[in-house]
């Protein structure tokens, strides 16, 4: 059978993995990606019960190093990069001189004078562009190293168990245990360096492990047979898309985009301010001190008949506060974990608190706001930790 | 009773002038797990070929589509209950709505089980 929609698109050392155990394939940031293997209110159940793996081999990586990389990054990133010790991770944004975000990523502080930026695929190219151009003059020198680098991200409460029974993390297992989160380590994996960090974007207890390509199908091989008896299953984009939408983790080109500011997206604690200069700070210090004007707030969709599943607001969905229009959907869906029709949106700050409605193809439903995170997050503490939702 | 298909992914079945209408077990596999449904109210005119609902899934809305002309005599509630029907039994429970059919000709016309079966390569 011939995949007519797929041609033309990059693969990871695992496509042929995902294509054979019956995934279906979608075209994502010029990948061929799995979206689901055996359905994704299962998959997303796997992950916030027991443990699944995840190909995010599409993020894009791109080492950072030389003696003016600390310097440099810390310049242009929102969150502070300077200072940050040897193994440990940020997250953050980074913006355009207007606020506007350009990219979220993780910085990683790999030694002395050496870092790794690690950057959604939709925006790779971006990244790598304004990197480069920004480079000019600076004392650093710039590697992008996604076309040869996979990325497992193994995620859920049984991820440290799986972990501690690979044979080839076998002498690592004191370094495992002693991993906070945000923090990673280097490896002499058969194939080159591996880098195993306690990070991901489930809400769950989670490792994400960079590999050469060349160890990525064995890996992937090992973190299954070893795991069976963990439940340990493949976990498509679409369940990685609801496991992060309930605990509110932004997504680039959803709550996050170039026409909003990290401030007004939920991720203002990723923008430190103080004693710092970084390209977009002015404006966003002036955002700050006036205040946002708009912000992402939780909205759960209500249903109109008791004991029926609610209508679903979707992105782009328009959020009114009687004939006035006060926002938009970014993200929205059925939360599998949940139950409920939720919705991330962005709100003007002075309709919060209003009676609001969303407008679903031409058709209006009430809507509560809700806290957030829907879903607290355990990727510190017991991984096995009961939770309640926040707002009930 | 005989079943009939559309090109839409809709099974008809017809006893006198009522058309009973679902999604066939090909579209129920292929969506994945429907997590809601907007079906058309019952008393209400529909024309063969337009969208009368909404099938839902996590991660995308598909349109609904009137395989005949009639008007909607009865909507499965157990279905807008518990939309997971749809997946679990696509030709019994899960059945979506019933149409009185004004042009009854229009369910002979559609694909008998060989066409369907040909359509989706099976």
């Amino acid at each position: 059978m011939s995949h007519p929609e797929t041609e033309n698109l990059k693969t990871t050392p695992l496509t042929g993995w995902h294509r054979e155990a019956g995934a279906r394939m979608v075209p994502y940031a010029g990948f061929e990606m799995p979206v689901q293997y055996r359905g994704v209110l299962a998959e997303h159940n796997v992950v916030r019960e027991k443990v699944g793996i995840f190909d995010i081999t599409h993020m894009g990586e791109i080492l950072v190093t030389g003696a003016g990389a600390e310097a440099w990054l810390d310049g242009l990133a929102t969150n502070r990069v300077q200072g940050l010790a040897l193994g440990s991770i940020v997250y953050t944004a980074m913006c355009r001189d207007g606020g506007g975000v350009l990219d979220d990523m993780l910085i990683y502080r790999l030694g002395d004078r050496e870092w790794m930026v690690v950057c959604n695929a939709a925006n790779h190219g971006k990244i790598a562009g304004w990197l480069a151009e920004r480079s000019t003059g600076a004392d650093v020198a710039l590697d992008d190293v996604s076309g040869t680098t996979a990325l497992i991200a193994v995620q859920g409460p049984e991820a440290a168990a799986l972990l501690d029974r690979l044979t080839v993390l076998a002498d690592r297992r004191d370094d495992l245990h002693a991993l906070e989160f945000y923090t990673g380590f280097t490896h002499d994996g058969p194939g080159g360096r591996w880098i195993v960090s306690r990070t991901g974007y489930t809400g769950e207890r989670g490792y994400e492990l960079y590999v050469p390509a060349a160890d990525a199908a064995v890996l992937w091989d090992d973190l299954l047979s070893a795991g069976e008896d963990l439940g340990v299953e493949p976990i498509g984009l679409a369940a990685r898309d609801t496991l992060r939408f309930e605990v509110a983790y932004s997504l680039y080109g959803h709550e996050l985009t170039e026409e909003v500011t990290p401030l007004e997206a939920g991720i203002g604690w990723a923008v430190r301010l103080k004693d710092r200069i970084f390209v977009g700070r002015d404006v966003l210090a002036a955002q700050k001190a006036a205040g946002v004007s708009r912000r992402i707030v939780g909205l759960e969709v209500l249903s109109p008949k008791e004991g029926r599943p609610a209508p679903i607001a979707r992105q782009d969905a328009e959020v009114f506060s009687g004939d006035l229009c006060v926002g938009v959907v970014t993200s929205g869906t059925r939360s599998p974990s949940l139950e409920r029709s939720l919705a991330l949106a962005l709100v003007d700050v002075d309709a919060v608190g209003a009676d609001l409605e969303v407008d679903i193809r031409g058709r209006r439903a009430r809507v509560r706001m809700v806290p957030l995170p829907f879903l607290p997050a355990r990727v510190k503490g017991d991984p096995h930790a009961e939770r309640h939702p926040v707002n009930d | 009773m005989e079943r009939k298909y559309t090109k839409e992914h809709e099974w008809v079945t017809v006893d006198g002038d009522v058309a009973t209408v679902g999604v066939t077990e090909y579209a129920a596999t292929e969506l994945g797990d429907v997590v809601f449904l907007e079906l058309p109210e019952e008393g209400s005119t529909v024309d063969q070929g337009a969208a009368v609902g909404t099938i839902e899934t996590v991660k995308s809305v598909e349109d609904l589509y009137c395989p005949v002309s009639g008007e909607i005599v009865e909507v499965n509630e157990a279905v807008l209950d518990a939309p997971e029907l749809v997946n679990q039994q696509p030709l019994e429970d899960g059945w979506l709505f019933k149409v009185q059919m004004s042009e009854p000709s229009q369910a002979d016309e559609l694909l008998d089980e060989g066409d369907y079966a040909s359509l989706i390569g099976g």
